[in-house]
C-alpha cells in the first residue's frame, strides 16, 4: 500500500468543533425563524419568493458549503478535483432546478386560468 | 514478468505515465464520483418535489400543521422542534465521524473506534426518530375527507382549530362491513376501512352547527380559506365521497397526494442511505477492532466511509430546508 504523503498529520480537532458550532448556530436560526415566521419576511417578496424562503436557502448553501469544505475535507484537495465535484454539481443542478421550476409555474397558470379543467 | 514492461523513455515526463494531477487515491476518487452522481438523483427528487410544489403553489400542505409532534408530548403543537432534533443528530454524527477521520491520521485505534462507535449509534438514533416521524405521517392526526376531485376538505372549530373525526360523525349503525378474504371468494379481500364513513361524518357535521369546513386553498396571508357554515355543508354534501385518515399513496389527509408520495419517497430513499451508511460504518468500525487499518499503517477506509457519511448529512440539511422550513 502506497503511502498517503499528501496529507498533514497534525490534529484539526479545534476546526471540527468551530464548524460544529457554526453548523448548530444556523441550524438554531433556522428553527426559531421557522417557527416565529416574522411578518416583514414573509410578507416581502423578493423575485417571486418570500425573503423568509430566500434566507432559508441561504442559510442551507452556507451549511453545505461548511460540510463540504471542512468535514468532506474538499479545502485540502487539488484544485482541479475540487472544481470537478462543485462545478459539475452547481450547473447541472442550478440548471435543473430552473427548467422544472418554469414548468411547474407555468402548469399552475394553466390549472388557475382554467385552460384545462382537473377538478371535477 | 519484468520481459512484458515496455519502457516507453517518456517516465517522468507529463504524459509519461504514473501522474497523479488530482492527488487522491482510486478509492476516494472513485468515492467521489459516487457522491457527485448520487447528489445529482437527490437533486432530481428535490427539483421534482419543486415542480408538484410550484403547480399546486395554492394548495400545497403547511409544514408545521403537518409535522408537529414530539415524544412525550402527546395533543401539545410541537412544529419543527422534533425534525431540528433529528438534524442536530445527524451533525453530530458527523462530527464524531470527521473526528474518527481525524484519529485516524494519527493511528491512534483507541480514538477511532470510540468515534465510529458515537457515529453509528447517532445513526441508530436518527434511523429511529424518522421511523417514529413516519408512524405519526402514516396515522394522522385529525383525519378528512376527499372529494371526487382529489381534493381534501378538513373540519375545523368556529375559533379555526381542527377538529378531528372522531368528534365530527355520528355514530350510525353502518350495514357496511369489511370485506375479508375468508368470507366469499378466497383470494379477495379489501383495504381496512377507515373508522367513520362518509355517511356518520355528513351526518355529524349537520348535527353540530359549530363545525365549518377547511379547503386547502390558500389565501392572501398565506393560511387556508375556511368556508361559511352554509358553503360548508353545500360543499360537504355535494363533492366530499371518502373518508381519509393518515397517509398512504393513494391519499393522504393533508393535501394533494403527491405530497405523501414525495414525503414518503425522498426521506425514505435519504433513510436509506443512512441505513446503508450504519451497515458500512459497522464494517469498519470491525475492521478498525481487529486492526486491519493498524497493520496497514492507514486510516484511508475510515475517511472513505467517512465522506459517504458526511454526504447523508449533507442531503438531510436540504431535505430538512425543502420539507419543513420552506
Amino acid at each position: 500500500m502506497a503511502h498517503d504523503t499528501a496529507h498533514q498529520h497534525e490534529s484539526n480537532t479545534k476546526r471540527i468543533w468551530t464548524v460544529f458550532v457554526i453548523l448548530s448556530i444556523v441550524t438554531i436560526v433556522e428553527v426559531v425563524l421557522g417557527i416565529f415566521k416574522p411578518e416583514f419576511l414573509t410578507d416581502t417578496s423578493f423575485l417571486s419568493m418570500s425573503l423568509l424562503n430566500w434566507i432559508f436557502i441561504i442559510l442551507t448553501i452556507y451549511k453545505a458549503y461548511y460540510i463540504a469544505w471542512s468535514f468532506m475535507h474538499l479545502e485540502g484537495e487539488t484544485k482541479g478535483l475540487r472544481r470537478a465535484i462543485v462545478w459539475t454539481a452547481v450547473f447541472l443542478i442550478s440548471y435543473l432546478i430552473f427548467i422544472l421550476l418554469t414548468e411547474g409555474d407555468y402548469i399552475y397558470e394553466v390549472f388557475n386560468n382554467g385552460y384545462v379543467s382537473w377538478d371535477f | 514478468m519484468e520481459a512484458t514492461v515496455v519502457r516507453t523513455g517518456t517516465e517522468g515526463k507529463t504524459w509519461g505515465g504514473g501522474n497523479e494531477p488530482l492527488k487522491a487515491s482510486y478509492g476516494k476518487m472513485m468515492m467521489w464520483f459516487f457522491i457527485v452522481s448520487d447528489a445529482l438523483t437527490f437533486s432530481g427528487f428535490l427539483a421534482a418535489y419543486g415542480f408538484s410544489r410550484f403547480k399546486f403553489m395554492d394548495s400545497w400542505p403547511i409544514a408545521d400543521e403537518v409535522f408537529n409532534h414530539f415524544p412525550f408530548l402527546h395533543g401539545v403543537d410541537a412544529p419543527m422542534y422534533y425534525v431540528a432534533l433529528m438534524t442536530f443528530i445527524l451533525i453530530f454524527s458527523s462530527v464524531t465521524m470527521v473526528l474518527a477521520v481525524d484519529a485516524g491520521h494519527q493511528l491512534k485505534k483507541g480514538k477511532v473506534t470510540f468515534y465510529m462507535f458515537l457515529t453509528i449509534i447517532g445513526g441508530v438514533i436518527f434511523l429511529g426518530s424518522q421511523a417514529w416521524e413516519w408512524k405519526n405521517f402514516i396515522n394522522g392526526t385529525y383525519g378528512a375527507v376527499y372529494t371526487e376531485g382529489g381534493n381534501i376538505l378538513q373540519f375545523v372549530d368556529s375559533e379555526g382549530h381542527r377538529v378531528a373525526l372522531s368528534d365530527v360523525a355520528a355514530s350510525q349503525a353502518s350495514p357496511r362491513v369489511e370485506h375479508e378474504a375468508r368470507n366469499g371468494v378466497w383470494f379477495e379481500s379489501e383495504k381496512s376501512l377507515p373508522s367513520y364513513s362518509i355517511e356518520e361524518v355528513k351526518a355529524g357535521f349537520g348535527e353540530n352547527s359549530d363545525l365549518l369546513i377547511r379547503t386547502q386553498i390558500m389565501n392572501e396571508e398565506g393560511e387556508k380559506t375556511i368556508l361559511s357554515r352554509e358553503e360548508s355543508i353545500t360543499k360537504l354534501n355535494s363533492e366530499a365521497v371518502g373518508v381519509i385518515e393518515g397517509a398512504n399513496l393513494t391519499r393522504n389527509e393533508y393535501g394533494p397526494p403527491l405530497f405523501a408520495d414525495f414525503f414518503f419517497f425522498i426521506t425514505g430513499f435519504h433513510g436509506f442511505h443512512v441505513f446503508t451508511g450504519v451497515l458500512i460504518n459497522i464494517i469498519i468500525f470491525f475492521n478498525v477492532i481487529l486492526g486491519t487499518y493498524e497493520r496497514r499503517k492507514n486510516y484511508e477506509m475510515v475517511e472513505k466511509v467517512g465522506l459517504y457519511w458526511h454526504f447523508v448529512d449533507l442531503v438531510w440539511v436540504f431535505v430538512f430546508t425543502f420539507f419543513y422550513l420552506v
